[in-house]
Formats: structure tokens, C-alpha cells, sequence
């Protein structure tokens, strides 16, 4: 079985902090990791190789820096890094970064993509449904579980906010999953000492199956209009009041806020 | 594409075992809004199997117009059935502007849609408007939502292509009030299924056991810090976020000190809590998630220290003993929530 799993690097969005002064972001000093639900996919791939036997490609779209984090998952067990990296894709939204992406699937052999639910910069979980649509695979998203049957088809568990479902899919097909399902496993140390002699291919767009026009910028149907930091909240009222009234202010805060 | 063909707000009016979603109600009430700039009308989108009968609901909630497709394969939501319906309404009807509940079914079937008919996609948005661009004049829907986890809001146009289609977060958008007897068009479409493209079967479908589901998808938030002091504490929380239906959180104090489990934890990397409602029992400090809240978003705390940092960024502050507080209000809210 050849499976591709599609990882991101991340700035940890724990550890931003906003400019008092200036009102943006600092992202100095701010570490990058992998995104931690691609994490999960990574794991959920390598355990199918642990049972069956696969060939596990991690692929990844971004600046060079990425290699750290794909050495991350050779070491985790990944067979092959492919980082896609060009100033063609810069400015990409989901759909030209998904639509990038599709054009590196065509260029390999695969059974299977797993993907993360969604990255942490963004939180928008697009990219994998999107790149199932370039690629006219079937998706499952908010996968849990991935078990494979004896007839070949695979059987997963998708978490949904009131329910659990089984689903089962036949033939190729794009699965998203969910950290939060997951642990992943450590770095080995023999893998951390392999992941070094190993090679992260870079492949520019030239090298992929796309129409360059649909790349980047230009691919992009979305626009950032602007940005701007959240705006901090003006402190509240404190009430010094007994239990009773206390009770009351609550329920009529609730209620003026369609709470209750 | 003549973005002037385009027109109308749709709403993908989203039901679950017959049962519309409240976040469909939402929709419909902040499309009101952006038909009412535009000058156009307000078309709800129903897809089910015996669902036709939601339709009435939907009008009094502010739909002008329901299509609905009633057929045994819509019965389950499934992203491959729904999306071919939903790609057929879209390319026969040129909607302006479609919008999704950002659900579990919302954000699975709208980016394999914005995919299929090269639309712009926004996602999780907090705030809808309609913009003239400075330029052209143009009405172009402005769509804001929280990236970098919550730390940043950023405004998402898409001037040049149509549809303009955003997912928009539960509980977020005012739902209008019902109006009984509200006159509406039903009209009924009949989907052409490409059964080819039919690879994923739901085998079974298991409710949720809701003591584990994940704090960060939660909507209501009980939280505790060592004010709580011990088990019996929590268990105060515990009662008053089932009426409320909520879920209980703790500080990492009392997970460290063996409380709390550790699930329970806000704060953890890459776990950030969102909820509607966030009340703090009993916690000193303004903890980290709280910076990645929603303008939409209520923080309550009680505290028996008047100084206690939290009451700086809470909405409403309470001096007082949760001990008491939290058990008295769990009493009254059981006789709100039974009216």
C-alpha cells in the first residue's frame, strides 16, 4: 500500500503574542512544529504500515524551513519527503494551495491520502476536502480510526459533534483526521541519526501536473481584505452582592445574551 | 462569468434525523440582513429524505423561497450525494452568496463544493456584511473570522468570482423571530444522481457519550480553578453545566494536583477553548484562552477575592462563594430551562 500524508508547519499559536504598541503579531522567537492534527494523520499512517506494510510519502507546500518538520517525520518512520517550494505558490488560499498539491498527487503513485483535519494558523479544514475534489477522490473527514478489511476496503470511525459513525470506503480515496484521536509517537533515536542522511526532495512547480495560472496569488478566488488584532475587550462590571442577587445578575446576563 | 447573472442569498438549510439545526434558524435570520443590502431574496436549500414537511419552518425563519430534494439517498448526509445536489442547485440557480453552518457536515461538504465550482470559501466566520468596493461600487460580502488562533480577525473578500460562500460558527448570528403563517415558495427539485461517484457507505451510526467529547469543541464552558478545591467541588460544576449543557474544564493546577483529569485541561498546545459562555469558578489568573475569545462570547466569573485577576477580563464579576453561588443558580436554571 502506498499512502501520502499531507503535513504543514505551523507557527504554535499557543505561544503568539499580540504587539501592545504596534497591534500585530510577533512571530519572532515563536517555535514551528508540525501541525498537530497532520501529526495525528502521519501516526495513523505509519500504524497501517506497522500492520501491513506501506510506503509512507509525507508531502508538504512551503518555505524551505519546512525541512526540519519533514525530517520530523522520517525520523517518526516516513519512507520519502517531498516539500513542494516556489515563489510560484506564494500567496496561495485553500484552493490554489489544494489544487498545488493535487498536481504533486498526480505525479505519484498512491493508495490512500491522509491529511489533518485542519492546521492551527488557519483552522479552516479545506485543503483536504478541497484536494479530494481535484483529485475525484471520495473524502471522510473527522476521521478517529482507520482499520483496513481483508477485502481491501477501509473502515473508519468519523467524530461528529453528537455522534460516532462507521463509514466504509472502497478503493483510493482522501481521509482527514483528528489530533485529538491520536498520540502520536516519538522520534526514534536510530530514526533521528537516519533522518539526517536522508534526502527531503524540493520540487519546484515546474516539476508537478498544473496549469500555472491557477497557482498562487493568482489561483487564489479569496482575498485578504485586511487584518487586524481582536479587539481586547473593555473590562466588565464586578458585583459585590449576596448569593441571591448574585443568582439574579447572572440568569439576566445569560438571557440578554441568548444564553438561556 | 457575469457576476451580475448571480443572484440571491441561499442558505444551506442543514437537518439532521428531520431535526433542523438551530445554526440553519441563524443563517437564515443574518441573510435577511445581507438579501435586504443587496436587494435580493432569501432561498433556503433542504436536502433530506421525508423532509419536505421542514419547509413552513423555514419560511417563518426568514426564507422567502425553500428548494428542496427529497430522495432515499439523501437520507444520510453523505459528501459525495449531498455535494452533487448541492453543486446542481448551485450552477442551475447562480446563487450570489452561499452559507453553511461551520459544522461537522458544513465544513465537510462546502470546501468539496468551493473545489467543484472554483468558488471562494471563507470559513468559521464571526461577522457577514456587505461592502461597495471604494472603486467600482461593486457589493462585495465581507467575511470575518479568528485565524492564528483567535489572536488575529481577518476580512476575507472575493471580488472577482461567484458564488461568495462562507461557513459561519454555531451560535454566533441572531436568528429572527418566527413569524407563523410568514408566505413562502416551495419549489421542488429533482436531483440526477451519478451513482458512480458513490464510494462511501454508512455502516452505523453510534450517539456520543458526551463525558468525553473534547472541551474544545465545546459551547458552554464550566471551569474551575483551586477555589473549587477538591472533587465534591467539581461535581457543583458538574451539575450546573449539564442544565446548561455544558461541559466542565479545569485550570492545570487542579489537573496537576490529580483532581481534574488531564482532558479536562484548557490551555494545552493546540487545544484552544472557544466557547459561547465561559464561566470561571473559583480561578485567579486570566488564563491564556481567554485571549482567543469572540466578541460574541461571555465570560462570567466568580471569585471570593475581589482583586483576583480574572474579574479583569470577565464580562460579569461576582465577589462571592462559588460554594453557594454555583448550586443556587444550577437550581434556578433548572426552573428557566423548564419553562
Amino acid at each position: 500500500m502506498n499512502i501520502i500524508v499531507c503535513i504543514k508547519q505551523v507557527p504554535d499559536t499557543t505561544e503568539i503574542k499580540i504587539d501592545p504598541v504596534k497591534g500585530t503579531l510577533i512571530r519572532e522567537g515563536v517555535p514551528s512544529i508540525m501541525n498537530p492534527d497532520d501529526k495525528g494523520a502521519l501516526e495513523l499512517a505509519l500504524q497501517l504500515k506497522d500492520q501491513f506494510g506501506a510506503h509512507v510519502t509525507v508531502i508538504s507546500m512551503g518555505p524551505p524551513q519546512a525541512d526540519v518538520m519533514l525530517r520530523e517525520a522520517f525520523a517518526m518512520g516516513a519512507d520519502r519527503a517531498i516539500l513542494l517550494s516556489d515563489r510560484k505558490f506564494a500567496g496561495a488560499d485553500t484552493l490554489a494551495t489544494s489544487y498545488a498539491l493535487s498536481g504533486l498527487c498526480r505525479m505519484l503513485d498512491y493508495d490512500l491520502i491522509i491529511a489533518g483535519r485542519q492546521a492551527i494558523d488557519g483552522d479552516t479544514a479545506q485543503v483536504g476536502p478541497e484536494l479530494a475534489e481535484h483529485l475525484d477522490l471520495p473524502q471522510i473527514t473527522y476521521v478517529a480510526s482507520i482499520e483496513r478489511l481483508d477485502n481491501g476496503h477501509l473502515r473508519v470511525r468519523k467524530e461528529n459533534e453528537d455522534s460516532v459513525q462507521v463509514l466504509e470506503v472502497e478503493g483510493k480515496c482522501l481521509l482527514t483526521v483528528l489530533a485529538s484521536a491520536v498520540e502520536p509517537r516519538y522520534m526514534s533515536v536510530s530514526g533521528i541519526v537516519e533522518a539526517y542522511d536522508k534526502e527531503v526532495e524540493v520540487w519546484s512547480a515546474d516539476k508537478i501536473d498544473v496549469d500555472e495560472n491557477l497557482l498562487g496569488l493568482k489561483g487564489s478566488p479569496t482575498k485578504v481584505f485586511q487584518s487586524f488584532p481582536k479587539a481586547l475587550k473593555a473590562p466588565g462590571e464586578v458585583h459585590e452582592v449576596s448569593d441571591e442577587e448574585a443568582v439574579e445578575l447572572i440568569v439576566n446576563k445569560l438571557k440578554e445574551k441568548h444564553i438561556i | 462569468m457575469d457576476k451580475k447573472d448571480y443572484k440571491n442569498v441561499f442558505v444551506f438549510a442543514e437537518q439532521r434525523e428531520g431535526v433542523i439545526q438551530p445554526v440553519a434558524y441563524e443563517l437564515l435570520g443574518k441573510a435577511r440582513d445581507l438579501a435586504e443590502a443587496l436587494g435580493e431574496k432569501v432561498v433556503a436549500l433542504l436536502l433530506g429524505h421525508n423532509v419536505k414537511n421542514l419547509a413552513q419552518g423555514l419560511i417563518e425563519q426568514g426564507a422567502d423561497e425553500v428548494i428542496v430534494a427529497d430522495v432515499p439517498e439523501l437520507e444520510h448526509y453523505l459528501s459525495e450525494q449531498y455535494s452533487q445536489v448541492m453543486s446542481q442547485i448551485i450552477i442551475d440557480r447562480k446563487p450570489n452568496i452561499v452559507l453553511y453552518g461551520a459544522t461537522t457536515i458544513g465544513r465537510d461538504m462546502a470546501p468539496r463544493l468551493a473545489s467543484r465550482l472554483k468558488a471562494g470559501l471563507t470559513a468559521d466566520c464571526t461577522k457577514l456584511a456587505i461592502v461597495a468596493d471604494e472603486k467600482t461600487g461593486q457589493l462585495d460580502l465581507h467575511s470575518t473570522r479568528p485565524a492564528f488562533g483567535g489572536n488575529l480577525m481577518a476580512t476575507i473578500v472575493c471580488p472577482n468570482t461567484r458564488p461568495q460562500m462562507s461557513t459561519v460558527r454555531p451560535g454566533v448570528m441572531q436568528k429572527m423571530q418566527r413569524q407563523p403563517g410568514r408566505q413562502g415558495v416551495v419549489t421542488e427539485f429533482v436531483p440526477k444522481f451519478d451513482t458512480s461517484k458513490f464510494h462511501v457507505k454508512l455502516i452505523e451510526t453510534i450517539k456520543a457519550d458526551k463525558s468525553v467529547a473534547d472541551i474544545s469543541e465545546a459551547k458552554v464552558l464550566v471551569s474551575g480553578g483551586r477555589g473549587v478545591h477538591d472533587k465534591e467541588g467539581f461535581d457543583k460544576l458538574q451539575a450546573l453545566a449539564d442544565v446548561i449543557g455544558g461541559q466542565v474544564a479545569s485550570s492545570r493546577a487542579m489537573v496537576d494536583n490529580g483532581v481534574m483529569p488531564h482532558e479536562c485541561q484548557v490551555g494545552q498546545t493546540g487545544k484552544t477553548v472557544r466557547p459561547t459562555l465561559y464561566m470561571a469558578c473559583g480561578m485567579r489568573p486570566p488564563i491564556q484562552p481567554l485571549a482567543a475569545m469572540e466578541e460574541s462570547d461571555l465570560i462570567i466569573a466568580i471569585n471570593k477575592d475581589k482583586y483576583a485577576p480574572i474579574f479583569s477580563v470577565a464580562d460579569l464579576g461576582i465577589v462571592g462563594d462559588l460554594h453557594r453561588i454555583v448550586p443556587m443558580l444550577t437550581e434556578r436554571l433548572k426552573k428557566e430551562m423548564a419553562q
